[in-house]
């Protein structure tokens, strides 16, 4: 198992160092610059700036001059933010995206697991339906439509929540509702899915015959083998999580990462948009890796490769 | 294909015409009739029919035009004269809407097709050739699956112009990795059968193998995941649309109305509802659609 984490670590630099390089690269052959906007710069001004940013060198030299002070962990001063540094903001507006998406993942898991173990063991009934309901309901309403729903009726219309903002905890329910409930569905159906194919296997017998109760049975014996497909699925769920907040933070207006950057992107803030790409394919990537581990581990017949 | 006529083990008491009898049914009528079968998937297929002949013809009959103002009449509610309402520019929003079908179906096609091209074309040679060749575009393939692809979409959009052509381009060039697995996968276990043994023998060329011999009995699986990978694709779209980097106005695709539907909602609601409502319903015609014609040609998901 350790040779397997060993591996896949190595894999992830090359990766990360391409990734690194494309975005560099992609983002200056772009036209315009961080300071085309500032109608007011002179050339003077315009030269002083690139110099002190070091935009007046060789483009090559700032990559590795980029890559040098990268290794250190630090990520250049922002174009757009005088006097604040990438980490900074970074270190300033992350934890509101985490928090964001690790309730959304929480939301995504328990509703949609709690659907799905119902919907298997009450296969066929009014549950399963009204589960089945729910989940078609996620998987055909994207996030982008579900979410400004839900503020007309319960924010607008009912009044429960607040429109839009991030100060206290119960602005964090619609938000983390609209980016869960679209994942839960999926989770609803695979879990489904795996629950309905274990139950009918040989050792959920046996666990009954020897007089387990069923409650014994769902949630020691056959959860584990059921869940399977769903920690599969955590991988890419994870990733669509945190892209999606990107969506989210724009219509309730939370002051998070993804917000910051796609308007980095759009004021060309070169650091902040390299700093965040590399920031997000590393959390992706060891995500994924943590999601294959798991698998693993939950699953005895694969086997590390 | 593992199942020729598996529609007649489950129905042991449905009458056999002597017209079946003599014909026997192809794999594609088999497909068919369990299609049929499944209300969802059909439900879901007519649903799809109706919406775009709506998109194609509805403009033609619609005495407005999609970017034709009416700058008195501002926002008004559904009424005869404009059934589904109109935009605070006092544009029909039922001819918004089918003009912006017209383009997020053509979006969800155009970027299928290129994915659709790049997945079936990697995953057959992966396949085809196996050995090392495949092991390392394999390889790749799990690797790009774990990128964060739609952020690279995302900065594309925002650095060259918010161009339609590079939109199914940069779209098709992030959705083909599953159908380059699911390809490989089939034509893996195609490789060992005798017609192709046949066709090797006959001095018949990789390429001509490849793309006459092969391709043609993955169909079904192909077939399958395009109707999956459309609602993927318009779901990104519309996403990007959302984020203001998708079709730009006057033009309207089902991204756009959303997302200024979800800025005047407070006063003018049915700007969000019926848009969000028509995307919702596409949706859900693709996904089971595909879901049905998944179950009735009987594929199953390859990992690998």
């Amino acid at each position: 198992m350790f040779r397997f984490i060993a591996r896949r670590l190595l894999e992830t630099i090359p990766v990360l160092l391409i990734i690194i390089t494309a975005t560099f690269f992609m983002i200056r052959f772009v036209p315009g610059g961080p300071f085309t906007a500032e109608k007011a710069v002179t050339p003077e001004i315009l030269r002083n700036l690139e110099a002190h940013y070091g935009l007046d060198k060789p483009l090559y030299r700032q990559y590795f001059d980029y890559l040098g002070r990268l290794f250190q962990g630090d990520l250049g001063p922002s174009f757009k933010y005088p006097n604040r540094t990438v980490n900074e903001i970074i270190a300033d507006k992350l934890p509101v995206s985490l928090e964001l998406g690790l309730t959304s993942l929480a939301v995504a898991l328990v509703v949609g697991i709690t659907l799905g173990v119902l919907a298997a063991v009450k296969r066929n009934s009014w549950l399963d339906y009204a589960s089945s309901s729910v989940a078609m309901i996620g998987i055909c309403v994207p996030t982008f439509v579900l979410g400004p729903l839900l503020v007309l009726v319960f924010a607008i219309h009912l009044g429960w929540f607040n429109a839009s903002g991030w100060y206290t905890p119960i602005d964090r329910v619609l938000p983390a509702a609209t980016l869960g409930l679209v994942y839960s569905a999926y989770v609803a159906r695979l879990t489904r899915g795996g629950m309905l194919e274990v139950l009918n296997q040989d050792y959920i017998r046996t666990a009954r015959a020897k007089g387990a109760s069923e409650l014994r049975v769902i949630f020691r014996h056959a959860l584990r083998g059921g869940l399977l497909p769903v920690v599969s699925f955590l991988g890419p769920a994870i990733a669509g999580i945190l892209t999606g907040s990107f969506v989210i933070e724009t219509i309730f207006q939370i002051p998070g990462l993804g917000r910051e950057f796609v308007n980095s992107a759009f004021n060309r803030d070169y650091t902040l948009v390299l700093g965040t790409v590399i920031l997000y394919a590393t959390l992706i990537i060891s995500l994924n890796l943590v999601v294959d581990v798991v698998q693993v581990w939950l699953n005895p017949k694969l086997k590390f490769d | 294909m593992t199942s020729i006529s598996p529609s007649a083990e489950k129905l042991p008491n449905a009458a056999i015409t002597p017209d079946q009898l003599e014909t026997g049914s192809s794999l594609w009528q088999d497909a068919w009739h369990r299609l049929a079968k499944n209300k969802l998937a059909l439900i879901g297929g007519i649903l799809l029919a109706v919406l775009t002949v709506a998109c194609v013809a509805g403009p033609f009959f619609s005495p407005y035009s999609y970017e034709s103002q009416n700058l008195n009449l501002g926002a008004s509610a559904p009424s005869f004269s404009h059934w589904l309402g109109t935009d605070t520019l006092g544009r029909d929003l039922l001819v918004r809407l089918l003009v912006g079908g017209r383009i997020s179906i053509g979006v969800g096609l155009c970027a299928t097709v290129v994915a659709l091209t790049i997945g079936v074309v990697y995953g057959a040679v992966a396949g085809f050739f196996g050995g090392k060749t495949d092991t390392v575009m394999m390889r790749i393939v799990d690797i790009m699956y774990a990128l964060p692809f739609t952020i690279f979409v995302i900065l594309l959009m925002v650095f060259f112009g918010r161009n339609i052509v590079l939109l199914f381009v940069a779209i098709g060039a992030v959705e083909w990795l599953t159908m380059a697995r699911i390809v490989r996968g089939q034509i893996m276990s195609l490789k060992r059968m005798e017609f192709i043994e046949a066709a090797h023998s006959l001095g018949i060329g990789n390429r001509r193998i490849i793309f006459k011999h092969m391709i043609p009995n993955v169909l079904g699986p192909i077939i399958v995941y395009t109707t999956l990978t459309i609602p993927a694709v318009m779901l990104l779209e519309a996403f990007l649309s959302f984020l203001g980097l998708g079709v730009q106005p006057p033009l309207s695709s089902w991204g756009v109305l959303i997302k200024d539907g979800a800025e005047k909602m407070e006063e003018y609601p049915w700007l969000l509802i019926f848009p969000g409502t028509v995307f919702s319903l596409t949706l859900f015609s693709l996904n089971f659609l595909g879901d049905g014609l998944r179950d009735a040609l009987d594929v199953r998901a390859s990992k690998d």
